[in-house]
């Protein structure tokens, strides 16, 4: 009796830990890799940001908080940068949002053509970046074999130059960037749509709620928790928006279409001893992350149900 | 005879009349769908024609003369088009082969086992899911450098060896297995890993497959990371290609350009053909969470 005591808290004690040890042993390569590549890149910036240095010499000379004093009151190009990237980011936000969820509204019953319309819209999701950057530069061209400027002609409207004019330039990255990420969030919001189960609407139906209330009362809450996932990675996603700013405008004209991601990669390694700048406004960059993430965050915590 | 030809077309007339009104709103809907995959359209097309084509205005809808010179042009630049190609080719696969071995062991154990500072860990999970290239890749640059691996592929490769979102979808999938199955398994005695490999793996197979294939096309088009991780010509993959092509000294060849956009965009296009119905079931999965 005593043994049998005895024996069964040990034996559950050494399971358990060898149960730990099984589970840390399987999260060990991913931790190890998010370690090196991702948490420590974040500690290092912040080091780097004090410093002035170049690609082969980092710590050339200490400068302590300078680069920040640089970027904020010594040079007006980085608040151009951030103001440019807010700029895009609530367009994109705002105008991804809204119209995927009418897309997704559009056409999530199960028909052939929408089943088609959903992979006519997904393709673009699947072009690189460069590519599009390539066909909108192409379509927005100010020569006369642009499209968008022979469609205007058409119309006897004057040729725009759309990437050339500091007034249409963010316009056309924001343009291409909704045609490319339109159908993924389309489709993330179309599986959500046809799992609400048609009790619910049936039910309001007997209750004879208008449309217009079952869509703000059901559809919208139900889809919750999808909409948020959205805020939260287009919010993301905007602030590294990248490769269609190089390739289609540079930054320019002047610095109408400038944007932090490409503030940093312009000042880390491409001029002399100005990569503590690229990093202080990467600090300055991951900041505001954290804040927008909080914010998005404490603004849906309420209103977000999950099923 | 007679008759069931009448019932026939009563039937017909009856679907038609139901459809009509729809039809109106579908039509509309096939006209957004052609004005959205245009630019698509567009970059194919173009690839076949002649430069004189390419800009002549107003610009032609079909090629009259359909040629391949412009494949053949593109891949005079440089190293050679395969070469960049078996880059691309030889860094995405091994990326994707990489987080699957590492995710698929991390997912499971966050998903059904309890452990110390199992949060903690998760944590670090959600900060790598929110912090972009652009802010890492300064540290990594010099961490490569220092280890004289820049005239490499390996910065292009195992950077992405761990991928947090993959980690963040694959646990909401393994989730959705119930313990019960997982129970009776180890009562049969299994081994962990006969666990992963007989149970968690078939049954989130479509979720598997959704994750292998949006790394698949993040590494395939991904154009920042190589732009500043590479020095050399003989390490960089097709997106820096083709982004050559328009530094070309005769001016923009818009037919070579998009020759190269057609090469880059095929495999993917392949890829999502093959998996398109299993990320719907996937999303569909995640909706129903």
């Amino acid at each position: 009796m005593f043994k049998v005591k005895n024996i069964i808290p040990n034996d559950r004690t050494r399971k358990t830990w060898r149960g730990y040890l099984g589970a840390y042993l399987m999260i060990l390569p991913a931790i190890i890799f998010l370690g090196v590549f991702v948490i420590y890149p974040m500690i290092h910036i912040v080091e780097l940001s004090l410093y002035k240095g170049n690609g082969t010499n980092p710590y050339k000379q200490f400068v302590g908080l300078s680069n920040y004093r640089t970027i904020f009151f010594v040079k007006t190009d980085f608040l151009e940068a951030l103001k440019n990237t807010a700029v895009y980011t609530v367009s994109i936000v705002v105008i991804l949002m809204f119209m995927s969820l009418m897309f997704a509204l559009w056409m999530f019953k199960d028909r052939k053509i929408n089943k088609f319309a959903q992979t006519a819209f997904f393709t673009p999701h699947l072009v690189a970046a460069v590519s599009c950057a390539f066909i909108f530069s192409w379509l927005f061209s100010s020569d006369t074999y642009g499209l968008f400027n022979t469609i205007l002609k058409i119309f006897g409207v004057a040729p725009v130059n759309w990437l050339g004019d500091t007034r249409t330039a963010m316009f056309c990255i924001i343009f291409m960037n909704t045609w490319k990420s339109i159908g993924y969030y389309a489709l993330i919001l179309m599986s959500a749509l046809k799992a609400i189960p048609p009790e619910i609407y049936e039910a309001a139906r007997l209750d004879n709620a208008s449309s217009r209330k079952t869509f703000w009362k059901i559809t919208l809450p139900m889809l919750s928790p999808q909409l948020f996932f959205m805020l939260i990675t287009i919010t993301i996603g905007s602030f590294k928006v990248f490769d269609s700013v190089r390739l289609m405008t540079g930054g320019g004209p002047g610095t109408s279409t400038q944007v932090i991601s490409l503030y940093i990669y312009n000042y880390a390694f491409q001029r002399g001893n100005s990569l503590g700048i690229g990093a202080a406004a990467g600090v300055v960059l991951m900041l505001i992350l954290i804040v927008v993430t909080m914010i998005d965050f404490r603004g849906f915590e309420r209103r977000v149900h999950y099923q | 005879m007679d008759k069931s030809q009448v019932l026939k077309r009563r039937q017909m007339t009856r679907r038609m009349r139901l459809y009509l009104p729809k039809l109106p709103g579908d039509i509309f809907k096939l006209l957004v769908v052609l004005m959205f995959a245009f630019p698509f359209y567009w970059m194919l097309i173009t690839a076949f024609k002649t430069y004189s084509e390419a800009i002549v205005v107003p610009p032609t809808l079909w090629p009259k003369n359909f040629t391949f010179e412009s494949y053949k042009a593109i891949n005079e630049l440089g190293l050679g088009m395969w070469r960049y190609a078996l880059n691309t080719i030889i860094i995405t696969l091994s990326v994707v082969a990489l987080q699957l071995a590492i995710m698929v062991p991390a997912a499971y154990a966050f998903a059904k086992k309890r452990f110390p500072l199992q949060g903690l860990l998760f944590g670090v999970v959600l900060i790598a899911f929110m912090v972009p290239e652009q802010i890492r890749y300064i540290s990594i640059f010099l961490m490569m450098s220092k280890a004289k691996l820049i005239n490499t592929l390996w910065p292009q490769i195992i950077p992405f060896g761990a991928d947090a979102f993959g980690i963040f979808m694959l646990r909401q999938g393994f989730k959705q297995i119930p313990d019960e199955i997982i129970e009776c398994a180890k009562l049969d005695n299994a081994t962990e890993l006969q666990v992963m490999a007989k149970i968690m793996l078939p049954m989130s197979k479509s979720t598997m497959i959704t994750i292998a294939m949006f790394s698949f096309i993040a590494r395939w088009n991904s154009y920042f990371w190589p732009l500043v991780m590479t020095m050399n010509d003989s390490v960089r993959p097709l997106t820096m290609a083709i982004e050559r092509l328009r530094d070309a000294e005769q001016g923009l060849i818009w037919n070579n350009i998009m020759a190269g956009n057609s090469i880059l965009v095929l495999p993917v296009i392949i890829v999502f053909l093959f998996a398109s119905k299993k990320i719907i079931q996937a999303f569909a999965y995640k909706g129903m969470k």
